[in-house]
């Protein structure tokens, strides 16, 4: 236990004001994109201008924290120059980080940017040592994030084998799909997840309701779930809808339930696992969300570290009523 | 024979016996130049086919003047993938298809293809791997025109191929879950091959009972069927060397057929199209994602073009 290495906690910033909580709650890393296509949350009222960039990551180094930045989706051809300008710019005010998924543009900052930190991103889908051994190579790669679909067991093997450092979601919103491996939303509504950095886009979003008093969720031309009366409608997410099939009575989630990562429990084991940094899914929060869990989860690893009990009664409240997992880490009946 | 036309992998879980009379008839009856052979959806299928009965099946059709080249696991990640991997990245005198970056490792220098499952978006990726030896791009069933364009000319300047998938249905998701199993509530460790049951996917509907994709084990897929026959020319235009269609349980001989005499210009794309729908397919026919719309979109060409 003495040789533990202490992870850092990497925290979402969709916002400036976001940014400034997760600061203040204590967290040693946070990470955030641009207003346009080039990071995969690139929803209307969230991100940075690049004025907003260089004073959120002037707040943060002064506090002590780092600033990641994400450039973590595909450029299409054609397009690459954005993605290069943004690794420009992130250099230019002195980011961290870069976390990315693209090859091309690894290559860029590797060949622009030698001193430029590359994370490599979920996006990238690199769930093998083989994998994350091609990134390192290549590109020079630091650490990984890793795809949510590792036990930590495979994750503790995998971490012998790596040259580089490894990150792993422990809270919040639980894709099923492998990220950076899905087109279900191009496929419904022409956006696309990988080169526009749209899942399930809002203007592509209806709720009905029926006589009855069910309501239906609706993504383009298709329903994406139906809610009795006594229901709380969720928000259509192609993943996280119920359907139809011919071995089921009535609609059942086909991928997975609405559920929501909550890997606290196994913060202990993970640590032992030897994993470099935690990483806190949420750039769509509040910042009081975001203050609350990352004060939440500072207090727990400081805890663990301090081989005392971490209190984590609090982040069930954050989770807003919806139910937890421990997603794929605990075991390989998830698949 | 046509050396542009391709038969993709097989994606879903057929009886061996099955498979082997497909590619049987493949080799006999069908004008494709190259046939797309090899597992890559789901580890747990190689026993049945794969370690049995591939190399005869490969020589088979080479012996019927195809090209054969192996298609690789698109998602890599237990010790058994890993080292399936591995041993096919070292074979010698075929080509390997990368659908995931696993096998890049130990493909550098060595020529290889990559797959219709690898992220490759823009003319800077494709660069970088065919500077690594990738001499081949199927590309993703995502892509609109405008991108494949732009890869069609940087192809051309590489010396690359470039193959676009213009019939079946379309790769949508991975994941490392089996959907197949929890249809059926049980696990992919207990799976008991269930994904057999639907040789050309399972479809799920929505709520209001309409069809909208197809579960064939840890991969989703369109509903729809793709039919780019209408865009052959123009897709040759852009600089698409090669025409891959999916295996389905449709006539495939049909199927090849028809597109060899579009793309001989034998027949028109009306006759083609034709001779399509009347497969028996009760999917529709989709071409969207090439038009830049929703990927399940059918956009009829003289709209497409106004």
């Amino acid at each position: 236990m003495n040789a533990m290495v202490k992870p850092e906690l990497i925290c979402p910033a969709g916002t400036p004001a976001a940014l400034r909580s997760a600061v203040d709650a204590g967290a040693d890393a946070v990470y955030c994109g641009y207003q346009n296509a080039t990071n995969a949350r690139n929803f209307v009222g969230l991100n940075f201008t690049p004025e907003e960039m260089e004073n959120s990551i002037r707040y943060a180094h002064e506090g002590g924290t780092k600033v990641l930045i994400t450039l973590n989706t595909f450029p299409p051809a054609g397009k690459v120059e954005l993605w290069k300008e943004m690794v420009d710019l992130s250099a230019r005010l002195g980011a961290d980080a870069c976390i990315v998924a693209d090859i091309a543009v690894a290559a860029y900052i590797r060949d622009n940017h030698p001193d430029m930190r590359i994370h490599l991103s979920v996006q990238a889908a690199a769930s093998s040592p083989e994998a994350i051994e091609y990134y390192v190579r290549e590109f020079g790669v630091k650490r990984v994030v890793l795809p949510r679909i590792m036990t930590v067991s495979e994750i503790r093997d995998l971490l012998k084998e790596i040259p580089c450092e490894v990150e792993t979601f422990i809270f919040g919103n639980h894709g099923l799909m492998v990220e950076g491996r899905c087109s279900l939303t191009t496929y419904v509504t022409g956006q696309s997840t990988n080169m526009d950095g749209a899942c399930s886009p809002a203007a592509c979003v209806k709720y009905e309701r029926a006589d009855d008093g069910s309501m239906s969720t609706i993504l383009g031309d298709y329903m994406i779930d139906r809610f009795g009366p006594e229901e709380t409608a969720g928000y259509p997410t192609i993943c996280k809808g119920r359907y139809k099939c011919d071995a089921r009575d009535g609609g059942y989630y086909a991928f997975e339930e609405p559920v929501s990562l909550n890997a606290s429990n196994m913060l202990p084991d993970l640590i032992t696992a030897g994993v470099h940094a935690f990483k806190i899914e949420g750039r769509q929060r509040s910042k009081a969300y975001v203050k609350k869990v990352v004060a939440a989860f500072r207090e727990a690893v400081d805890s663990i570290m301090a081989g005392q009990e971490p209190k984590l009664a609090d982040l069930i409240a954050l989770t807003e009523g919806q139910k937890q997992t421990e997603g794929a880490l605990k075991t390989k009946k998830w698949r | 024979m046509n050396p542009s036309l391709t038969l993709g992998p097989n994606l879903f879980h057929w009886p061996a016996k099955q498979r082997i009379d497909f590619y049987n008839r493949i080799a006999d009856e069908s004008p494709v130049g190259t046939v797309y052979l090899g597992e890559v959806i789901c580890s747990k299928r190689t026993p049945f086919f794969d370690d049995v009965h591939l190399p005869a099946v490969a020589e088979r059709l080479e012996r019927a003047g195809k090209t054969v080249v192996y298609s690789s696991f698109s998602e890599v990640v237990i010790k058994r993938e890993r080292n399936i991997l591995m041993e096919w990245s070292k074979q010698e005198g075929r080509d390997l298809e990368v659908n995931n970056t696993a096998a890049l490792l130990h493909l550098k220098d060595r020529p290889h293809r990559i797959g219709g499952l690898l992220n490759v978006y823009n003319e800077d990726t494709m660069s970088y791997l065919a500077g690594q030896g990738a001499t081949h791009f199927s590309l993703l069933p995502e892509l609109p025109r405008a991108t494949i364009a732009r890869l069609g000319e940087k192809a051309r300047e590489l010396g690359v191929g470039v193959e676009v998938q213009v019939f079946g249905r379309a790769s949508l998701a991975l994941s490392a879950r089996c959907y197949h199993a929890r249809a059926h509530e049980r696990t992919k460790n207990n799976c008991q091959f269930v994904c057999g049951e639907d040789p050309d996917g399972m479809t799920l509907k929505t709520m209001d009972e309409k069809p909208f994709l197809t579960i064939n084990g840890i991969q989703t897929l369109s509903y729809g069927y793709l039919d780019l026959m209408a865009d052959l020319d123009d897709m040759r235009s852009i600089g698409v060397t090669h025409f891959r269609v999916m295996p389905h349980t449709c006539d495939m001989i049909a199927v090849t057929r028809a597109f060899d005499d579009v793309l001989a210009g034998r027949v028109d794309v009306a006759e083609g199209e034709a001779k399509l729908r009347e497969l028996g397919i009760e999917a529709p026919f989709i071409n969207g994602f090439y038009r830049g719309r929703a990927g399940h979109d059918w956009v009829p060409r003289v709209t497409e073009m106004a």
